[in-house]
């Protein structure tokens, strides 16, 4: 159907002496929301880090729109349209609301997404637009990095642990802007802790286990016990599910 | 009246002192690097506006016009061949091998033009000076000197807070990571830190060549002085350099009035004391010592 | 205690090789150098003299930096004092040969309140504060009369002594405090204060979880270096007989101990001896060329810095195996004929 948009083929990457990421593949298509579910410490953060490029690979291979980016700067990733929302929003805590975004703006390339556009998103940005990172509520944060991410213009957007820290009813709100996000022709890869909400937005899920693949397929194929078993482990080996 | 004395003394030279070290904390706001080196730099940018400039057939008082720029050019070269190299190695390298480019540069500098004084020729503009109810003596150089301080130091205040490149700076001294994660080239950014440095530094010390005597070993001193003015300031503040330096420039007037021998050692024990008492500076972040 | 058979077959030890060979050499070589005013030319000795002298100071160096993580520019504070400490002593009659250790003493205790003012500090605070330190102290004692002022002073107490006398005394006192420092150093980083010190530098937030009190230990190697280079700048004073603010605080001192122990090779205790040997080396070659020993001696060091972090020493370590002085630990299991991973370094 469509093209694939991000290819990870047998990635290994070492966190110092520990394996963090461990054989682990998958494609990303053109237009997919892909969700990377796992435990806290199962590698996904790393995971994420090392396609970005600010991990380096042990083994295994990492290519996007059929280019291999080994030895590719992070910046030279974002310009060729793979932006990463880091784990803790991580804003510019000098910069204003607006600056932040404008760093973001200044990065990759230039398409649908410009400073308007994303106060158009958020409609009560421009409002609070000189105001400090630490002026705004954890939701608002987040908000504030996936604009600051969006202003790249990337193909695919890859955010970190979007739901950390944030409450129930603000991270439905966040994730209600990912098919708008989608339908403006990004792509979506989210690592997640809250599996439910990973699950229910994804069109792919994948799961880690101790750096390991332990699951793979679309959530309607997969049931609520298998997912659970392969999040947690209980002394399984790794099951791989269908993959598209 | 003597106190009023001090105070604007104290005031001329810290503004002389707040230019030199701007690009000191520039360089270390942006990329933790400490440049012990800085304070030679400026002593070599006097150096070729005595001895080299004026084979372009450039006045001596005209040639920060040619040096400005190119040491620009040369710190943004520096820093992204031997500077970058040793901050991917870690701090302490980076310190270390710039002690030795300190140490390297002073020697080259006595090897090829001696120990002996040197001083840039800006010929009747030195010797006349201003005489405000006729209690002051600030000379022409000194005032010029200051006013370019305020002024460059202004410039770059809005060069940072308006411009995109200046909003990259203050991104990557945020949030390195963060900031490559936005697309910014990192190493770009720090080489156009190290320019502006070295541009500074380099004026600073055509000025410095331009009021007072000058040798190979000038630059240790103001380098000196220069990271006490960073950090009685506060590290990451532009105007906080400012007020660092004329706080200090304050204190060495105040010991120079109680003994010849005293200047020094009053800045010393302002120094100690901002370091026991608000490592941070005066208007500095508090994350700033890590 | 656990009966796992797995944990009985480990084994630590201590060196690569037998120590016996390094013993044998060790002791042939410390009585030639015992010796040394009778076997070798003055102008050699002199050399030998300031060569103790510069890896009494590189040593503390090293350890203050290659173990406990603090960069100090400032050294030459206490080298200062060490110097004006003999000179004190001496004019108060007793022999600038006595008041060699009371002047290490002295140093000790002016460090220790320094510390408590420094001791916070990290990276390039600390090293710059360092500076300020030695450049305050050489201001102070300038403005002391009594030692001379700024122009310096004879060191009195040696007119009973003739020349070749003098030289000799000064250099077996030298040789002596350097055989003090380098031994005192090697056993202190085989006990277990190296170990601690080991822990910290390789991953401080580590030690601290296992309970290491890292300020504690990081004041000491504070004080212990202080006095080694107070100790070194004493035994210099009894080579030269006259002390000099700019001379004694020097910053050439800082510049030299660095580079020499940048170049040898930090964490290790050879690597401050081969540093020396360069240096010197280097000095006696360049002796004609002025300040051109130092550009060289700066660039080799920038070079080494950042293509050989581990020094010469380093390299030649970890091409060859060879360890003279061994302060590192192995383990392995028992049975393995050949030297296992090393897990702590030096």
């Amino acid at each position: 159907m469509s093209d694939v948009l991000l290819e990870v083929s047998d990635l290994v990457v070492y966190h110092g002496q520990l394996c963090a990421v461990d054989d682990v593949s998958f494609r990303i298509q053109e237009g997919e929301i892909f969700a990377i579910i796992g435990a806290n410490g199962a590698g996904k953060s790393t995971l994420l880090r090392s396609i970005a490029g600010l991990h380096k690979l042990t083994r295994g291979n990492v290519s996007f729109k059929g280019r291999d980016l080994k030895g590719i700067a992070p910046h030279r990733r974002v310009e060729l349209g793979m932006s990463l929302v880091p784990e803790g929003r991580r804003l510019f805590a000098s910069l204003t609301l607006e600056e932040n975004l404008q760093v973001g703006a200044a990065g990759g390339k230039k398409g649908t997404f410009t400073l308007e556009k994303i106060y158009e998103l958020f409609d009560w940005m421009p409002a609070r637009r000189r105001q400090y990172a630490w002026q705004f509520s954890g939701g608002e944060q987040q908000a504030i990095a996936l604009g600051r991410g969006l202003l790249t213009n990337p193909d695919l957007l890859m955010v970190d642990e979007l739901s950390l820290g944030l409450a129930p009813i603000v991270i439905e709100r966040i994730y209600a802007l990912i098919p708008e996000i989608v339908a403006h022709g990004v792509s979506v890869l989210i690592v997640e802790q809250d599996v439910s909400q990973g699950v229910a937005v994804a069109n792919h899920v994948h799961c880690l286990l101790e750096g390991r693949t332990s699951l793979s397929g679309r959530p309607e194929e997969l049931t609520a016990e298998q997912i659970e078993r392969a999040y947690f482990g209980a002394g399984q080996s790794p099951v791989s599910g269908t993959h598209p | 009246m003597i106190w009023l004395n001090i105070l604007v003394e104290g005031a001329l030279i810290g503004g002389f002192y707040a230019l030199f070290a701007c690009g000191l904390s520039l360089m270390f706001g942006v990329m933790k690097v400490i440049n012990l080196a800085h304070g030679d730099l400026a002593v070599v940018a006097a150096y070729i506006a005595v001895f080299l400039v004026p084979h372009l057939h450039v006045p001596e008082v005209l040639s920060f016009l040619v040096v400005v720029p190119v040491f620009g050019l040369i710190g943004y070269l520096v820093q992204r061949t031997l500077i970058q190299k040793s901050i991917d190695r870690d701090p302490f390298t980076t310190l270390l091998v710039t002690f030795g480019l300190s140490v390297v540069i002073e020697n080259l500098l006595l090897e090829g033009y001696s120990a002996n004084a040197q001083t840039v020729n800006i010929g009747s503009l030195g010797y006349n000076s201003w005489h405000p109810g006729s209690i002051f003596y600030l000379s022409y150089v000194s005032l010029v000197v200051l006013a370019s301080s305020v002024v460059i130091l202004g410039a770059l205040q809005l060069f940072l807070s308006k411009t995109s490149l200046g909003r990259q700076i203050r991104a990557v001294s945020d949030d390195q990571e963060a900031a490559q994660l936005s697309g910014t080239n990192y190493r770009h950014i720090f080489g156009v830190a190290a320019a502006i440095a070295f541009a500074t530094v380099a004026l600073a010390g055509i000025a410095y060549g331009m009021t007072t005597q000058f040798s190979p070993t000038s630059g240790g001193v103001n380098l000196l002085f220069a990271f006490e003015a960073v950090v009685i300031g506060g590290i990451g503040s532009l105007w906080g350099t400012l007020v660092g330096g004329i706080s200090l420039g304050i204190a060495q007037q105040l010991g120079a009035h109680f003994n010849p021998q005293y200047p020094t050692l009053f800045g010393n024990i302002l120094f100690l004391i901002v370091l026991a008492v608000r490592p941070q500076g005066l208007f500095g972040k508090k994350t700033a010592l890590l | 205690m656990s009966t796992n058979p797995a944990l009985a077959s480990i084994t630590v030890r201590r060196s690569t090789q037998s120590p016996v060979l390094t013993f044998v050499g060790v002791i042939g070589l410390v009585a030639a150098l015992t010796l040394a005013p009778w076997i070798f030319p003055q102008a050699f000795v002199s050399i030998l003299v300031n060569f103790f002298v510069l890896l009494i100071m590189a040593t503390m160096w090293n350890l203050l930096a290659g173990y406990a993580g603090m960069v100090s520019i400032g050294q030459q504070a206490f080298v200062g004092l060490g110097g004006y400490g003999v000179l004190y002593f001496a004019i108060k009659g007793v022999s600038p040969f006595l008041a060699v250790p009371l002047a290490a003493i002295v140093g000790a205790i002016i460090a220790v309140p320094i510390t408590f003012l420094l001791i916070r500090l990290r990276g390039g605070y600390f090293a710059i504060a360092t500076w300020v330190v030695a450049d305050t102290a050489m201001i102070i004692i300038g403005t002391v009369s009594l030692l001379g002022g700024g122009t310096g002073k004879l060191v009195p107490g040696f007119t009973s002594l003739s020349p070749t006398q003098l030289n000799h005394y000064a250099y077996l006192e030298t040789w002596l405090v350097a055989l003090v420092v380098l031994v005192g150093t090697y056993l202190l980083l085989r006990s277990r204060t190296g170990l601690v010190l080991a822990a910290i530098r390789d991953n401080e937030v580590a030690a601290r979880s296992v309970g290491i009190d890292v300020v504690r230990a990081r004041r000491l190697i504070f004080v212990i270096a202080a006095a080694g280079c107070a100790a070194a700048g004493a035994v210099l004073t009894l080579s030269q007989t006259y002390v000099q603010p700019t001379n004694e605080f020097s910053l050439q001192w800082a510049a030299e101990m660095l580079f020499v122990s940048m170049i040898g090779g930090l964490g290790t205790i050879e690597g401050p001896i081969l540093g020396c040997i360069i240096f010197f080396g280097l000095q006696q070659t360049l002796a004609q060329q002025g300040a051109w020993y130092l550009v060289i001696l700066g660039s080799v060091a920038i070079i080494v810095a950042l293509w050989q972090p581990r020094g010469l020493w380093g390299a030649v370590r970890d091409k060859f195996g060879i360890e003279l002085l061994p302060v590192g630990h192995w383990v392995g299991s028992r049975g393995e004929p050949r030297s296992p991973e090393l897990l702590s370094e030096e």
